[in-house]
């Protein structure tokens, strides 16, 4: 029996190549599921317009289907409404901390284009405390900020607001 | 509809290549990397504008290619794709402002250039995300959440090196002197800007020069910088008249795919 909720559990298969404990459905950038006839089409939208994982994930997303079966499969682009931190899912929120990346905050602050705002407060991963501050913009990837924690001293990585 | 698009994806493309060339060159390696990020998503951005113009100008080739001269494109067997609109066409084929292919210059300069750019962008695509065009539309409300940042980011700078040290202050003064002459080409308008316009796909940008220059001067009072006095400029981007750097930019940016059609990354 093959049906679309099929295809969501075997897209959990394919991690974010830049995260991979995140599933792309973690990720919250599959946003149609269609089972054809021996086949499947999938639409998903990219993070950011230029990240470089996109043409690795749809790449993966047709190995793994292949993988059980589905042909052809047909992946479709689109770009509007905007993909948003928003849409991570809570499991994949949970999957974050877990792996000791501080997940999005809920409320879009840096998204705004004011000038020198102030810091986020970010809760850290470790100890949990928020007596954090931003060491650098950028973290391992273009899409996490570097944090470090003045109580544990920890530093750790936060998935910025998008 | 077919030559603005492209205008869109040519400006992207442009500033994105100047942009890059900071890549291992930046100021330290903090803002190495937001300079290769901001390049990264102006280069995404482009390449989703190209896309669109590619599956517009396979509607209609023959017209839509005529001004194209090069030998190159028109060897195109098949339908014309994103990187075919990239990087086989001429420098006078290209529709980018002349502020985007200016050298990237030292720090003040790539800061202000890309500021006075990320400024303009940010009032436009804020508009186009609600086009008569559904596509542009799209492609206008993802870029915009990246341009934000990038007003930001650039914003920042201009307040942190205008409000700095002597030097810092003495570079931005230069740069707004060397770039201002160019700013005046983003408010007037192009055959296929007035066409648009009369289509109601986005506003001439005639109605962009009041806010972009009220919110410059915001950030020059932050910064204690001087907007210079409207004055003459240069113009001719849109219409295929550019800079000797583009010749440049292309020749540096093409030669891969020129020398070995089809390469792939
Ligand atoms: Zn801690």
């Amino acid at each position: 029996m093959s049906t679309e909720s099929t295809i969501w559990k075997v897209l959990e298969e394919v991690k974010d190549p830049e995260v991979p404990v995140l599933s792309v459905v973690d990720l919250g950038i599959i946003r149609d599921v269609k089972q054809t006839e021996n086949g499947a089409e999938i639409t998903i939208t990219p993070t950011y317009s230029g990240c470089p994982a996109m043409d690795v994930i749809a790449m993966q997303i047709r190995m793994v289907l292949a993988g059980h079966g589905y042909a052809p499969v047909t992946i479709r682009t689109v770009l509007s409404p905007a993909w948003t931190t928003e849409w991570m899912t809570e499991t994949g929120k949970e999957k974050l901390l877990a792996y000791g990346i501080a997940p999005p905050n809920p409320k879009q602050q840096v998204c705004t284009p004011d000038f020198f705002q102030q810091e986020e407060a970010v809760q850290c991963p470790h100890c949990r405390s928020f007596h954090t501050r931003r060491i650098s913009e950028f973290g391992s990837t273009a899409c996490k900020a570097l944090y470090q924690c003045e109580d544990c001293k920890e530093p750790f990585d936060y998935f910025k607001c998008h | 509809m077919f030559h603005l698009t492209l205008h869109l994806a040519d400006d992207a493309l442009i500033i994105g290549h100047r942009n890059s060339e900071w890549t291992g060159h930046g100021p330290n390696l903090e803002q190495d990397i937001a300079i290769s990020n901001i390049a990264l998503d102006q280069i995404g951005q482009a390449r989703n504008f190209y896309q669109y113009a590619a599956e517009l100008c396979n509607n209609n080739r023959e017209a839509y290619t005529k001004f194209i001269s090069s030998p190159a494109f028109h060897q195109v067997s098949g339908p014309i794709d994103e990187d075919d609109l990239a990087y086989l066409r001429d420098a006078m084929e290209f529709r980018n402002h002349l502020l985007a292919e200016l050298k990237k210059g030292d720090w003040a300069v790539t800061i202000t250039r890309q500021f006075f750019i990320s400024l303009y962008q940010q009032l436009l695509y804020t508009d186009l995300q609600y086009s008569a065009d559904k596509r542009l539309a799209a492609i206008a409300e993802k870029s915009l959440k990246e341009v934000n940042y990038h007003v930001r980011w650039s914003g920042e700078w201009v307040i942190r090196l205008g409000d700095g040290t002597e030097e810092s202050h003495r570079r931005m003064e230069t740069a707004i002197d060397q770039l201002w002459p160019y700013v005046g080409e983003l408010f007037v308008p192009a055959d296929f800007q007035l066409e648009a316009a009369a289509s109601g796909l986005l506003k001439n940008p005639e109605y962009y020069r009041q806010p972009w220059l009220e919110k410059t001067g915001a950030a020059f009072e932050q910064a204690g910088l001087m907007l210079p006095a409207p004055n003459w400029y240069q113009k001719g981007g849109k219409q295929g008249i550019h800079t000797e750097h583009l010749g440049h930019l292309l020749a540096e940016m093409q030669y891969l795919q020129r020398s070995h059609p089809g390469a792939q990354w």
